[in-house]
């Protein structure tokens, strides 16, 4: 299905989002100069093992980071997500363990159901506590994660105690592809076309452009915002379940930290930390390009601490970017303007 | 004829302050119709309980008759109220035509937004409206008369029948201005309501039929443009009795401390000269826009200007420099207290010892009973209402905030001290006090500059009054000249 809307929508876009358009380019660039540039001195870095491996690191961040892109958009921001991971990744574990029959499909609810309630929390206490996303969300980062802790009690979940077809999912493939790859481009690609096709998407821009004016327009913000912190916290929850089935051992400390590279693939991938700019696809390229440097440097025998500094190199450069081209924009946006 | 939109006896109250008291009138279709009233008389209460943004307290709005309430913004535009506020309220980063269409895109069957469908109407829109905007291009870095075109699209695409334009002119030039009219004009002859707000008069007489007139948050009247003279409009916004008592003391005129000459900065105020002596009020008298604080500010150095010059005490004072500017004896009492002017969590002795915490200081450390010592002699005289000076400022009643904010100047000695707006939101008896402070500061030698948009106070506190009007000066007058018509006429550029 996604696949007849995306060609579809192809066409109309560039007028609008041409320079910005600019921005996924370089970030493709950017990948294909790393990889080219690894695979010459390494040519193993393009066996199918290693694409496997990255492709499948990358899905797990990129699930999270097209729920986050969403928030993001909205001017918000969601820390908690490292933490819902692992609330979820450990009620399924636990689930999936003490019920090994359950089918793999029950697995994926519970964790989805798990992560949209706690997006719900973190949505209701940004609208109607009033209270800036990026406390509430570290709030609930700690609240998630202790709940966790003292739930496990020091204890963890380990693949042998996980049913077969459980921990199978992580590696079997459909057609070659693997599931979790297949997850994860359904979920960017099916939230980027709600951004981009839907009136819910662009209202969401708009709140993210403008929270004065959507307020005046009559857009359903109280909905809409809640809406975007349960998809992000479902999204976290399903990444969750793909976690748990990639790597069998669950403890209370599963996705600690992961918020921040998530963050992270949304800033590089394009997303205005301002909102109201960027894309959904865009960030899944920004989770992509943040594993690949990551085993790039581990392929080429870097340090893997130069690996944190490049990430934050990135981030920094992107930031300049963005505001460059605003600059950019703006100017030459002025100068067609002064001639009507 | 039936009205298309009517207003009922509506009521507004902001916590103490009464915004709008029993206003009624109704627009009709094919009908300009204008709101005046001075700053402050309740004009933007009323567009904003017409775009459903606030709720009226008692009284109705009734749209073809039938009694409506609007519970937000979305069922104001349902009932085909568009809006369309001084500053546009636009989505920078979406294009035109997404902007035009938000809430109302063209669907495809998938439920998706047809953007060729969208762009299309938007481009149909613009033609109508005779104008050359590309739709698919992002609303950021459009003129600010382009993005109120593009709202008045906005408003054609969701069949509005009543557009209410607040100020829509105020940011224009002549041809924006003509072009605007055109398509007003246009849009009323095709049978839309009309509701324009505007402080200019030509424009008003331009455009309306008819006129209504609000003073104090109060109905005055509502009568057929040519019915009235802008003499008559004018003295029926103004017309309010002087009763409040402005105790203005005798104070000897010294020296002249403040020469503000040729100041301009681009695009904000141009070529404004005055000066200031001791023991003088000055007060910096227009409409809201004019560019007063604008002035103030780059006196102060808060703000930058581009040309001219500001003398104080006889030296050239280094531009763009508040600490020069303080060192130098000016004082700064904002606007806007609660953002700028204190800080709002410290303590009370703290706020007023603030920008002398050096001076008071030994050795780089600062003791808690020098500070004590000190706010509790200013607060005093200031006969400041308070429990104990070590409560946080945001305990206080405005009044008293006021006050703790001319304190903390006052500690410093200033020789000139410039108040924005000192008694906006402050009841009527501490305004007196606050009026009586001024005054006697002024009695001991004082200079001082007062911004204010209350005609009563202007005329009561000032020894002169300089009306500023888009951002020139457009008269100087004496306490003798000035009169609440005199000031009016000038502040809108009317020959008196």
């Amino acid at each position: 299905m996604t696949a007849a809307l995306v060609t579809k929508s192809k066409r109309p876009a560039l007028s609008a989002g041409g320079l910005m358009k600019t921005r996924e380019l370089g970030i493709i660039l950017a990948l294909a100069i790393l990889v080219i540039f690894t695979a010459v001195n390494h040519p193993r870095f393009l066996s199918g093992q290693s694409i496997r491996d990255i492709l499948l690191n990358t899905a797990i961040l990129a699930v999270m980071a097209a729920g986050q892109a969403v928030v993001v958009i909205t001017r918000n921001i969601d820390l908690s997500v490292g933490s819902v991971l692992g609330l979820s990744a450990f009620t399924v574990a636990t689930m999936m363990s003490t019920n090994p029959d359950l089918p793999m499909i029950a697995a994926l609810l519970v964790g989805l159901a798990v992560g949209a309630v706690a997006g719900l929390i973190n949505g209701v206490l940004v609208r109607y506590g009033r209270v800036p996303a990026l406390v509430v969300t570290l709030g609930t980062l700690y609240m998630f994660r202790g709940i966790t802790y003292s739930w496990a009690g020091g204890q963890q979940v380990n693949a042998d105690e996980l049913p077969r077809h459980f921990l199978r999912f992580a590696n079997a493939s459909v057609l070659g592809v693997p599931w979790l790859v297949l997850i994860a481009v359904v979920v960017v690609g099916g939230v980027s076309v709600l951004m981009r096709n839907y009136r819910v998407g662009r209202e969401l821009y708009a709140m993210g452009s403008s929270p004065q004016a959507a307020e005046l327009a009559g857009i359903r913000v109280a909905r809409n915002l809640l809406g975007a912190f349960l998809l992000s916290g479902a999204l976290a929850g399903l990444a969750g379940v793909l976690f748990a089935a990639r790597f069998g051992t669950v403890d209370a400390s599963a996705g600690n930290g992961y918020e921040l590279t998530v963050v992270a693939a949304v800033v590089v991938g394009g997303v205005a930390v301002f909102g109201g700019s960027g894309t959904v696809w865009g960030a899944g390229l920004g989770a992509l390009l943040l594993t690949v440097i990551g085993s790039a440097l581990a392929v080429l025998d870097i340090n893997q601490f130069w690996q944190q500094a490049i990430v934050g190199a990135l981030i920094l450069f992107a930031i300049c970017a963005d505001r460059l081209v605003a600059v950019r924009i703006a100017r030459s946006l002025r100068k067609r303007d002064s001639h009507v | 004829m039936d009205a298309l939109l009517e207003v009922r006896d509506v009521t507004k109250s902001f916590g103490a302050v009464a915004a709008v008291q029993g206003v009624s009138f109704a627009l009709h279709a094919g009908e300009a119709h204008a709101l005046v009233g001075e700053n402050g008389a309740g004009k933007s209460t009323i567009v904003k309980m017409l775009a459903g943004v606030h709720r009226p307290d008692t009284g109705t709005l009734a749209v073809d008759g039938a009694e409506v309430d609007f519970a937000g913004p979305a069922d104001a535009k349902a009932a085909g109220i568009a809006v369309i506020y001084q500053e546009p309220t636009l989505f920078p980063d979406l294009s035109v035509a997404e902007n035009i269409a938000m809430g109302n895109q063209p669907l495809t069957r998938l439920r998706q937004i047809d953007r060729r469908a969208m762009n299309a109407n938007a481009e149909r829109l613009f033609t109508r409206l005779g104008v050359r905007i590309d739709p698919a291009r992002p609303a950021r870095g459009l003129s600010i008369a382009d993005q109120q075109l593009v709202e008045i699209a906005k408003a054609l695409s969701s069949e509005a029948r009543v557009l209410v334009m607040d100020e829509p002119t105020a940011a224009l030039s002549g041809v924006e201005v003509d072009r605007l009219f055109a398509v007003t004009r246009a849009l009323r002859d095709e049978g839309a309501a009309i509701m324009f707000i505007s402080h200019r008069f030509e424009e008003i007489t331009a455009l309306c039929q008819r006129v209504t007139i609000m003073r104090d948050g109060r109905h005055v009247c509502t009568e057929p443009v040519a019915d009235l003279t802008v003499d008559d409009m004018i003295r029926r916004m103004v017309g309010r009795d002087l009763s409040a008592l402005y105790p203005k003391q005798e104070a000897t005129i010294g020296e002249t401390v403040l020469e503000v000459e040729g100041l301009s900065r681009e695009g904000v105020f141009r070529d404004v000269s005055f000066t200031v002596r001791a023991g003088e009020i000055v007060a910096l008298a227009g409409l809201v826009g004019a560019g007063r604080s604008e002035v103030m500010q780059a006196v102060f150095g808060v703000d930058r200007y581009d040309s001219g010059s500001v003398r104080f005490l006889g030296r050239k004072l280094k531009p763009g420099s508040p600490r020069a500017a303080m060192a130098a004896g000016m004082g700064l009492v904002p606007e806007d207290r609660r953002q700028q002017g204190l800080v709002m969590e410290l303590s009370i002795e703290r706020n007023v010892t603030l920008p002398r915490s050096r001076a008071l200081a030994k050795l780089g450390l600062l003791f808690g009973g020098v500070e004590r010592r000190e706010a509790a002699s200013w607060t005093q005289q200031l006969q400041t209402r308070l429990g104990r000076l070590s409560d946080p400022v945001g305990t206080l009643s405005g009044g008293n905030q006021q006050k703790v904010v001319l304190a903390k100047w006052l500690a410093t000695g200033p020789r000139l001290l410039i108040v924005d707006e000192p008694t906006r939101g402050i009841d009527v008896g501490t305004k007196a006090e606050v009026h009586r402070l001024l005054s006697t500061l002024a009695a001991r030698g004082l200079a001082v500059v007062m911004v204010s948009s209350e005609l009563p106070e202007v005329l009561g506190m000032a020894d002169r009054i300089v009306v500023l009007r888009e951002g020139h000066v457009a008269a100087q007058l004496t306490r003798a000249e000035a009169t609440e018509e005199s000031v009016m006429y000038a502040a809108m550029g009317q020959p008196s």
